[in-house]
């Protein structure tokens, strides 16, 4: 299978991707793409990126053989690409510290962005401050209950944090008004999206610079085991730390990848966020893919225990390998993330974020059905201390 | 030649400027719309512009996204705004645009869009997240019927661009205003006016300005400067405050007549100052 060649010159992943934006944005979104191509092949711009990613977020993060959650599940050997470790907790500081450079580099003064968990918002707060910029956080007001400690994080670095009030008060509704600020301010300012979404170039950008994930993996599992693995399992919201895993092994054949959507209360209930369970194609902010929507065209509200997965749509570049069967997708309910949640912590002594805890529900399904000789890796894309509170109201302890 | 191309054509000759307010079908409710269209079209409004609810409207400021929710909360569909767009046409000649976004248009199909669109009498069609670099199908399609794709341009809009987009334009060409999303408040006019000359210098295509524009005054200043003044936002909001009215469709002829004789003055005066749009 070749893959080199997407997406081609407008951003098209075959039918998925494009960029169907206002056109007070087309201009904007010409610019960053001529910058974006511009800084791979700027040695300059490379090595500050490098050197951020090393001694600002801690890279390369681990890769972890789950001795005792093996043993415990009785298959296949199972590996944490670390992501929680790097600084603000979570794979989401990746594609930050690459945009915040290209914001200088354009010029720009302030930066905007839309959170859902608030791991991107902290990573973006966090970018703000240590290069100087302005920074204006959208965020769903059902979200900022959820996530109240990121909100506090957010603005303890200086960043505004703007409560969104419209529609599902989540993730979808934060973009729009991302959007719309970016819309209005797009002279002076740089748009920080956090997934592989949006109207190109930010699919490709972003997943370039979450690919040091797999990079990364890639060297590490030869190191350990001296071969590929045998199967790679990422949580999918947006998809943009399951595309950074997946994206250096596309054309090892050998390697299955399973993207784990978030299955809410089951997808008979609908409510969940499995758009490659209940979803069809259609446009939304700026991407055409697959899109959880009603026979109208209106986007369907979502549900996920996990506010980073929490979204109608999915990156354009998974709908790609969706349909060519390259990437396989399933989904893992709430009550199944909450017990893959206590299951590592308690046995691994790692707490995983609630969105990569649907990652482990699936390993916890998938690793007793495979050999001993096989092997897994699991990206941990984030740290689970966000959720503690959450966790604690869901099972009404008072803290 | 289509209703808009007539409509632009009579106002040519009276040397006038053609008004165009917008509203959100199915706000307050659907009848309403019908009984809305006719006062409008009877206070000297030119064409009308038929916002077609979606969840996720990107481009729309606090005012149109909440009529957007009230219009939804009927589940106000294309398919009711196409049969809203039959009726008006049983009793009207007035040029109709639907405005939507791209996803709506995209569930419904394409082909069928334009199909029963066309045999609705609707004129015109404005998706403001569709650039044509992605709308081949609408293009093809518009290019076969008597529907137009209307086109916007912005201020952020490259020169080449502009070209490009009031190449492709059919009916007229969509200027906004400002670098923002609906209903935000216009104040650089001199800006405004730069652009829209050098607009025109480009093109022989009609050209409408819209966003921003909430006063007789604005439009007044607007309508020295283009061939029409669209208006949205502000009868919208006209429209959120007299809901309950018996009276509603005649408290929006007012106002739309107050708009059309601004339009009609069509010297560029300079309003005292700008009028915020509230929200």
């Amino acid at each position: 299978m070749k893959m080199t060649k997407l997406p081609d010159q407008r951003g098209h992943f075959g039918l998925y991707g494009g960029r169907f934006a206002p056109e007070t944005l087309m201009p904007a979104l010409t610019e960053l793409e001529k910058q974006y191509e511009a800084c791979k092949e700027d040695q300059r711009f490379q090595k500050h990126l490098k050197g951020y990613l090393k001694d600002f977020a801690g890279r390369p993060t681990a890769l972890y053989y789950a001795g005792r959650l093996t043993k415990k599940l009785g298959g296949a050997k199972i590996y944490l690409k670390r992501e929680d470790l790097c600084h603000t907790g979570a794979h989401k500081i990746n594609n930050t510290i690459g945009q915040a450079l290209l914001t200088q580099r354009m010029g720009k003064r302030r930066v905007i962005a839309e959170t859902g968990a608030g791991q991107h918002g902290v990573a973006v707060a966090t970018v703000a401050a240590a290069f100087g910029l302005e920074c204006e956080v959208y965020m769903g007001t059902e979200d900022m209950e959820r996530q109240s400690l990121n909100v506090y994080r957010m603005r303890l670095m200086g960043a505004k944090v703007t409560p969104v009030d419209s529609g599902s008060r989540t993730l979808k509704d934060a973009i729009s008004e991302a959007m719309r600020d970016w819309t209005t301010n797009v002279r002076t300012t740089h748009y920080i999206l956090g997934s592989v979404l949006g109207p190109h170039p930010f699919p490709v950008m972003i997943r370039d610079f979450q690919s040091v994930i797999g990079t990364e993996t890639r060297r590490q599992i030869q190191k350990a085991e001296g071969r590929l693995p045998d199967c790679l399992v990422a949580c999918v919201g947006g998809g943009s730390n399951a595309m950074g895993l997946f994206y250096p092994f596309l054309s090892d054949r050998s390697v299955e990848m399973i993207g784990v959507e978030a299955g809410g209360h089951g997808i008979e209930s609908g409510k969940h966020a499995a758009r490659f369970a209940e979803g069809s194609v259609g446009v939304l902010h700026g991407t055409m893919t697959y899109l959880l929507q009603d026979d109208d065209g209106q986007i369907r509200l979502t549900h996920s225990v996990s506010a980073g997965l929490d979204y109608a749509a999915v990156g354009p570049e998974h709908s790609y390998y969706y349909d060519r069967g390259r990437i396989h997708f399933t989904h893992a309910k709430d009550d199944e993330a909450m017990s893959a949640f206590d299951l590592l912590s308690r046995v691994e002594g790692i707490m995983p974020a609630l969105e990569s805890a649907h990652a482990v529900a699936h390993v916890v399904k998938l690793a007793p059905r495979m050999k001993r000789s096989r092997v897994i890796i699991v990206n941990l894309s984030g740290r689970g201390d966000k959720d503690v509170m959450q966790v604690a109201k869901i099972r009404g302890v008072k803290l | 030649m289509n209703r808009i191309d007539q409509t632009f054509q009579r106002l040519r000759a009276k040397k006038e400027k053609a008004l165009i307010p917008y509203i959100m079908a199915g706000d307050p409710y659907l009848e309403r719309t019908e009984e809305l269209v006719v006062a409008m079209e009877q206070a000297g409004a030119d064409i009308i512009e038929l916002g077609v609810p979606f969840s996720d409207p990107i481009a729309d400021g606090p005012v149109i996204q909440r009529a957007g929710l009230r219009a939804l909360k009927w589940k106000t569909a294309l398919k009711d705004v196409l049969r809203l767009a039959a009726d008006i046409r049983k009793k009207s000649e007035i040029p109709l645009v639907l405005m939507t976004y791209y996803n709506p248009v995209l569930k419904f199909g394409v082909e069928k869009l334009f199909k029963e669109a066309e045999a609705c009498g609707v004129d015109g069609l404005i998706i403001p997240d569709l650039p044509p670099e992605e709308g081949q199908t609408v293009l093809d399609r518009s290019r076969r019927t008597g529907l137009d794709w209307i086109l916007l341009a912005a201020p952020t809009t490259p020169s080449g661009r502009l070209r490009f987009l009031s190449g492709q334009t059919q009916g007229f060409l969509y200027y906004v205003s400002l670098t923002g999303i609906t209903g935000a408040s216009l104040s650089d006019y001199s800006d405004v006016k730069n652009r829209l000359s050098a607009v025109r210098r480009m093109t022989d295509k009609q050209v409408a300005v819209g966003f921003g524009v909430s006063t007789p005054d604005q439009a007044a200043t607007l309508a020295g400067m283009a061939d029409g003044v669209i208006v949205g936002s502000a009868i919208v909001r006209l429209i959120e405050q007299h809901m309950e009215d018996p009276d509603l469709p005649a408290v929006v002829a007012e106002f739309v007549k107050q708009l059309k004789r601004a339009v009609t003055g069509g010297r560029a005066r300079r309003p005292s100052k700008p009028i915020a749009a509230h929200s």
